[in-house]
């Protein structure tokens, strides 16, 4: 290319780029703000002096939110990654019959509108509130075992795509050897699993930790909400300081940023598998 | 396809008899995974298709059954068909707006740049965030007495200035920005692996050929990029198809229901106002225009892949 040309090409990817952290830089800016400097027709205006007091505000709101988040998303993506990775080993080396029938009927679990399945999720909550005495409606422990179950299909798919890149004579070597089902998901799946591992678990801790329609049809208790239900109540109240909701916001955002930050190769690599063919 | 057993191995009758059992086992181990999918999303699904057609429109439950009545009042209803035409705009505007930038990301990123992965991943960390922190930040960012409106006017361009998601005619827009904002980068990522699996060979024959940079593009790569650009499609389309968080952060209903969609919708009649049939219908509804553009794709896909 031509010298003109790649300027103007890295002059619209820099002007592109610094569109792109516009938010964020709202975000910081403002959240970075003391109390008495924060205007509205002075939004892009840096902060004359470093002040945490929004920080400090948002914190103590959303302090308690943020644990029920942790609470929720640890569980939540071990439970889910656990089961991806067994029904991926099934399906991709054990493929019994009708396994290819069930297969694509998993996946559309995973691209469902929620709401399609909300009334019913709640009564039955609910019912096994009343008839076993668990408390799974209104609480954390409910909305683990729904992010656990509607999170099987895509770890599922994440792990049958990338069991089916080891060697299926691997397996069969392992077979003849005398190991079954178990001894080879032990001795020879388990030990490559690591990557495949590392995907899920990032895709899930996003996920789940940035879920909102299950959290807020689940969780009534402002004390067991999790953080985005949280943040939406802050951002959606009249009475609190628009700063202090900007750095609620980035509060929430922090967990899969630095996430993002730190791991986005892998990060990339779940995103991609929900379109199937990455 | 269906099994891989038998004809690679040894005849012994003990293995091959071992090997069933594990076969049977293999079944009777994603059991519990199936059992709960199928009960959680199949089942709940028909539960939610029978509240659907019953009478449950108060906070007690009544599910005797009215037919298609609540089927008919919803496409009757002045809120639904202004949802309806918000998703048809939402949806439009924004594939195009993340196939656009996408596109346009991963072309650029492509031309051997420097410092690319820092671009990348400028381009991709919105994705990352949830609905809920990017709509509160857009509010905003599109409050028209601040935020973009203040830069356009620092740069001189006061005549851009909007009343963004405050005026009906062009609110469903402002929440299209923000949604491209967060999954243009989804596109971009998703060209960028296309482009990077078309060989340098490929390339250097149409250049050798004659062709300019830009026939290049636009005669030979794009074309072997329309895949993609489907997988992007259907991906991109049933979020926009079911979109609520976003919209919820950032305008709510907006102004005469200008930014409504069926998911706030759906929402505030069953959990707002307790009328659980009209709010399954709405459900219904939604999953049926998902179910149009997804389960064609499932099967594209599963069957593409078979004969590995």
């Amino acid at each position: 290319m031509r010298r003109p040309a790649r300027i103007f090409m890295y002059l619209l990817l820099v002007t592109l780029a610094l569109g792109y952290l516009l938010p964020v830089y709202v975000l910081v800016n403002n959240g970075l703000k003391s109390f008495q400097e924060v205007s509205l027709s002075r939004m892009w205006e840096p902060p004359s002096r470093l002040s945490l007091d929004s920080f400090a505000q948002a914190y103590r709101r959303l302090a308690p939110n943020f644990r029920n988040s942790l609470l929720l998303v640890v569980p939540a993506t071990i439970g889910a990654a656990v089961l991806g990775s067994i029904n991926g080993y099934v399906l991709a080396k054990w493929k019994f019959a009708g396994a290819d029938v069930v297969f694509p009927l998993l996946l559309f679990g995973m691209f469902i509108p929620y709401q399609s399945v909300l009334i019913p999720l709640v009564q039955f909550l609910q019912w096994v509130g009343r008839t076993f005495d668990i408390r799974l409606y209104g609480s954390i422990t409910g909305l683990v075992l729904v992010h656990i179950i509607y999170g099987i299909p895509i770890t599922t798919l994440i792990f049958r795509n990338y069991y089916a890149s080891v060697p299926s004579e691997v397996v069969e070597a392992a077979r003849i050897d005398g190991a079954g089902l178990a001894g080879t998901y032990r001795h020879v799946i388990l030990p490559l699993s690591m990557p495949g591992f590392v995907v899920v678990i990032i895709w899930e801790v996003t996920q789940v930790w940035n879920e909102f329609l299950f959290a807020v049809a689940i969780t009534g208790n402002p004390a067991r909400q999790p953080i985005q239900v949280a943040l939406r109540n802050l951002a959606g109240s009249q009475i609190v300081e628009w700063n202090v909701q900007m750095a609620g916001a980035l509060l929430a955002a922090l967990p899969p940023l630095l996430v993002y930050v730190f791991l986005g190769r892998y990060f990339l690599r779940g995103l991609l598998a929900g379109a199937l063919k990455g | 396809m269906a099994t891989i057993a038998p004809a690679h191995l040894p005849p012994q009758p003990l293995v091959r008899r071992r090997i069933r059992k594990d076969y049977a086992l293999a079944a009777l181990i994603v059991l519990p995974s199936l059992l709960a999918v199928g009960v959680f999303v199949y089942g709940f699904i028909g539960w939610t298709g029978y509240v659907a057609v019953s009478g449950w429109n108060s906070f007690v439950p009544d599910l005797s059954f009215v037919g298609l009545r609540n089927f008919a009042d919803l496409f009757q209803s002045f809120r639904f068909q202004i949802d309806l035409r918000n998703t048809l705009i939402f949806t439009a505007a924004f594939l195009a707006g993340c196939l656009g930038l996408g596109l346009l990301l991963a072309v650029l990123l492509d031309q051997k740049v420097r410092g690319e992965a820092v671009f990348r991943n400028i381009y991709l960390f919105p994705m990352s965030i949830s609905f809920i922190v990017s709509g509160t930040a857009w509010q905003w960012l599109l409050t028209p007495s601040t935020g973009v409106n203040l830069l356009l006017e620092a740069a001189g361009l006061d005549r851009l200035k909007s009343p963004w998601f405050t005026d009906p005619k062009i609110a469903i827009y402002s929440v299209v920005i923000a949604a491209v904002w967060q999954l243009s980068g989804f596109t971009m990522a998703m060209y960028l692996a296309g482009l990077r699996g078309i060989s340098d060979e490929l390339r250097e024959a149409a250049r050798v050929d004659g062709a300019s940079e830009w026939q290049l593009y636009r005669h030979v790569i794009l074309p072997l990029l329309t895949p993609i650009t489907l997988s992007a499609v259907i991906v991109l389309g049933h979020i926009s198809l079911k979109i609520f968080d976003l919209v919820f952060a950032m305008t709510g209903s907006g102004p005469a229901f200008s930014t409504d969609v069926p998911g706030i919708f759906m929402f505030e009649t069953t959990f707002r106002g307790n009328r659980f049939a009209e709010g399954a219908a709405i459900a219904i509804v939604m999953l049926l225009m998902v179910a149009v553009v997804v389960i064609p794709y499932l099967v594209w896909s599963t069957r593409a892949e078979a004969p590995e």
